[in-house]
């Protein structure tokens, strides 16, 4: 599903990815873990074809980046921690609104459904700046399914949520999941994602330095991050 | 939440979307939906209007406009006021995008960038026009002239959309800045004097009655100003939003 | 880092040569003008500035138009240099004008097309470099200079036609008198050779500042790669 050989990407002089290998098999949930800085959510805006790689190749679902990113746009999903969502507009209209730019057809079948799978189905007549952050991360969730994608990016989804909230959201990402897409997600939250997750990668000083899936977690799963760092 | 079984969500694919949508239809979306927020705050309609008519009134007392002079004056007047109330517009715009990451939720879209630049100057264009038609009257009232022209209203359209398509593209770029919304002025209006010049002319033009011979070179040149920058503006503006 | 090149050093020298032969020319064998005596010789150079001027801003669209194509920093480089060494120039042009209208015209400034597009013009450069001071990351400066070079370089003429067909009374220079112009007067064979040689060394003295502008942007680059290499 996704495919990444040698990615580098430099700002100006700075390499933040330095010949980063990567790849997913369709279905599979990758927690992508690493320190701040490690060059996670520039590895995730090129995988969303937000940005362009300085040199590599990369493929994901079956589209070359970044020169067949359009075609790639609409099976690609992706949550950041800003929500991506107009104050101003009611929690239907935005994602009226996301359905027009996707091209849907039976909008409001389709809108009706995701609000119920995100349960924010009684709140949709109402603006969006009235939500609470948890709120309007599960509709930044809605949003991106919109369309149903095949593949979906999460970029440390959990930011500024309370318990309750993160709980709600989790509930989300795993019906999101089961579905078959294939999923990655960072985050800081080394035991939420150890439940969630088929699959932990690290990425360390800008290529993927240690990965393994559920089966290969000897001891828990910070001891695994905390090694792969250490290497 | 309850336990909902995974099978809520159908797998539809063929009847949830089609690949990609289309041109005009992601335009007026993303103008119904600039247009749609600012009905519900109003913030920046109120904005762009107490500015013009305070920028108006202070006029009154910086140039004396005795009633001989005001046809001439008028102009000048009008536009400066329609450029500096413009930028308002233009700056939060853009702002509205950049705050939230949402000029990220439309690149990730299916659609054309040309479509986002589209979208966008629309709802620019129809900002300054709510402006425009209040102002006129206002002015009108205020300084006892007619401004009930349609010659007049021509050039303000034509000027509007000169100034609204390199403003997009301009305001663009000053959001992505440290310095943003100052930076706008300092790249916009060294490059719209064009506009303001043959609007200024135009419109005085109208105003006075003169002959179409001597109004009709300023309209050329609106109207080639427009041409050229607005597709100049569509091609650049990829290269300005997509990194 | 490669050390200058020679042909660059040559051209230094040639230029300082060049520049103080066109001084003596302009001061011991250009003929005195007869109404405007000696303010007439800064004509020369207000020629040659404006002219290196023309130069930069040509060089900078095209190298602007090379790197949204090429996406190669190196024009942005050279993008940079034209514009900073063109608005440098074209403002020496604009006070030159000045030193010269003043007891010509009897005013330090008029509106015509071509000084007030030239005001227009320092407006966008400093615009230019205010924008790029405004970006950290380069590959973006680059982008958005590039884009600013095309949207500013394609309204300077449109705005010079737009005042021209508003008002002018710049001098006609050669010969022939424009009915609009007020102030003009006709160029002798010395005076002529004196022009086109100012020109011409003004030509090769852009040059050479491009070139070693760029040498510096250059350099900058390289210690910013430098820099972060050490910082790893």
């Amino acid at each position: 599903m996704i495919e990444v050989r040698k990615l580098v990407k430099l700002f100006g002089a700075k390499k933040v990815l330095r010949g980063l290998d990567f790849q997913a098999q369709e279905g599979e949930f990758v927690a992508l873990l690493g320190p701040n800085g490690a060059g996670k959510s520039t590895f995730l805006r090129i995988l969303a074809s937000l940005s362009r790689p300085t040199a590599g190749s990369v493929r994901v679902a079956g589209f070359k980046l970044p020169a067949q990113a359009a075609a790639l746009r609409a099976r690609l999903g992706v949550v950041t921690h800003l929500p991506l969502l107009y104050g101003d507009l009611t929690a239907e209209e935005n994602l009226r609104f996301y359905g027009r730019m996707y091209g849907i057809v039976n909008m409001s079948a389709r809108i009706g459904e995701v609000l119920e799978l995100i349960g924010l189905a009684p709140r949709r007549r109402d603006l969006v700046r009235t939500f609470s952050r948890g709120m309007q991360q599960r509709l930044a969730i809605g949003r991106a399914i919109l369309h149903d994608p095949d593949v979906m990016l999460f970029d440390e989804p959990h930011t500024g949520l309370d318990q309750d909230a993160c709980d709600m959201l989790d509930n989300v990402l795993r019906e999101v999941a089961a579905r078959g897409r294939t999923v990655i997600l960072t985050s800081h939250d080394l035991a939420r994602v150890e439940d969630l997750a088929t699959r932990f990668d690290v990425l360390s000083r800008g290529v993927i330095a240690a990965s393994t899936d559920r089966s290969g977690l000897r001891g828990n799963l910070l001891d695994f991050y905390r090694q792969a760092l250490a290497n | 939440m309850d336990n909902r079984s995974p099978a809520v969500e159908q797998k539809a694919s063929s009847t949830v979307h089609r690949p990609s949508s289309g041109f005009a239809q992601a335009v007026f979306a993303i103008t119904w939906k600039d247009l749609t927020a600012e009905l519900r705050s109003r913030e920046l309609l109120s904005a762009m209007l107490v500015f013009a008519l305070l920028v108006i009134i202070i006029f009154n007392f910086a140039i004396e406009l005795e009633p001989k002079l005001r046809p001439v004056i008028t102009p000048g007047v009008l536009w400066v006021t329609f450029v500096f109330a413009g930028t308002l517009g233009l700056n939060r715009s853009m702002a509205i995008e950049k705050d939230r990451g949402c000029l990220d939720g439309l690149l990730l879209a299916p659609v054309d960038r040309s479509a986002i630049f589209f979208g966008k100057m629309l709802g620019n264009l129809v900002f300054m026009f709510s402006v425009e038609i209040i102002v006129l009257p206002i002015y009108s009232v205020l300084y006892n002239i007619n401004l009930f022209n349609p010659g007049l209203w021509m050039v303000i359209l034509l000027g509007s959309i000169g100034y609204a398509a390199v403003g997009t593209l301009l305001s663009s770029m000053a959001v992505q800045t440290r310095t943003r919304d100052m930076l706008l002025p300092i790249l916009l209006f060294p490059v719209i004097v064009p506009v303001l010049l043959a609007a200024v002319k135009a419109s005085s033009g109208y105003l006075q009655g003169l002959e179409m011979t001597e109004i009709t070179p300023w309209l050329n040149l609106l109207v080639a100003y427009d041409i050229i920058f607005l597709a100049v503006a569509y091609m650049v503006f990829e290269y300005v939003v997509e990194e | 880092m490669k050390p200058q090149p020679k042909l660059l050093t040559a051209l230094s020298i040639l230029s300082v040569l060049l520049f103080l032969a066109a001084l003596a020319m302009v001061f011991l064998y250009a003929p005195l003008e007869a109404v405007m005596n000696y303010v007439q010789k800064i004509f020369y150079f207000h020629i040659a500035n404006a002219w290196i001027g023309m130069l930069g801003f040509i060089a900078a669209a095209i190298a602007g138009i090379a790197y949204l194509v090429k996406k190669d920093m190196k024009w942005d480089i050279v993008e940079v240099a034209a514009v900073e060494i063109s608005l440098v120039f074209f403002f020496i042009t604009i006070v030159t004008g000045s030193i010269w209208a003043k007891p010509s015209w009897g005013t330090w400034w008029t509106w015509d097309a071509r000084l007030t597009t030239a005001a227009i013009l320092e407006m966008i450069y400093i615009a230019y470099l205010m924008l790029r001071q405004g970006i950290e990351d380069p590959e973006r400066r680059a982008r958005f200079g590039a884009v600013y070079t095309l949207i500013g370089g394609l309204s300077v003429p449109v705005t010079f036609l737009s005042i021209r067909l508003w008002q002018t009374i710049h001098p006609a220079i050669i010969g022939a008198q424009s009915a609009e112009a007020q102030g003009s007067f006709g160029m002798t064979p010395a005076m002529l050779f004196t022009m086109f040689f100012s020109l011409i060394s003004f030509s090769i003295i852009f040059v050479t500042l491009l070139w070693h502008r760029i040498r510096i942007g250059q350099l900058t680059n390289q210690v910013e790669e430098l820099k972060h290499k050490i910082s790893e």
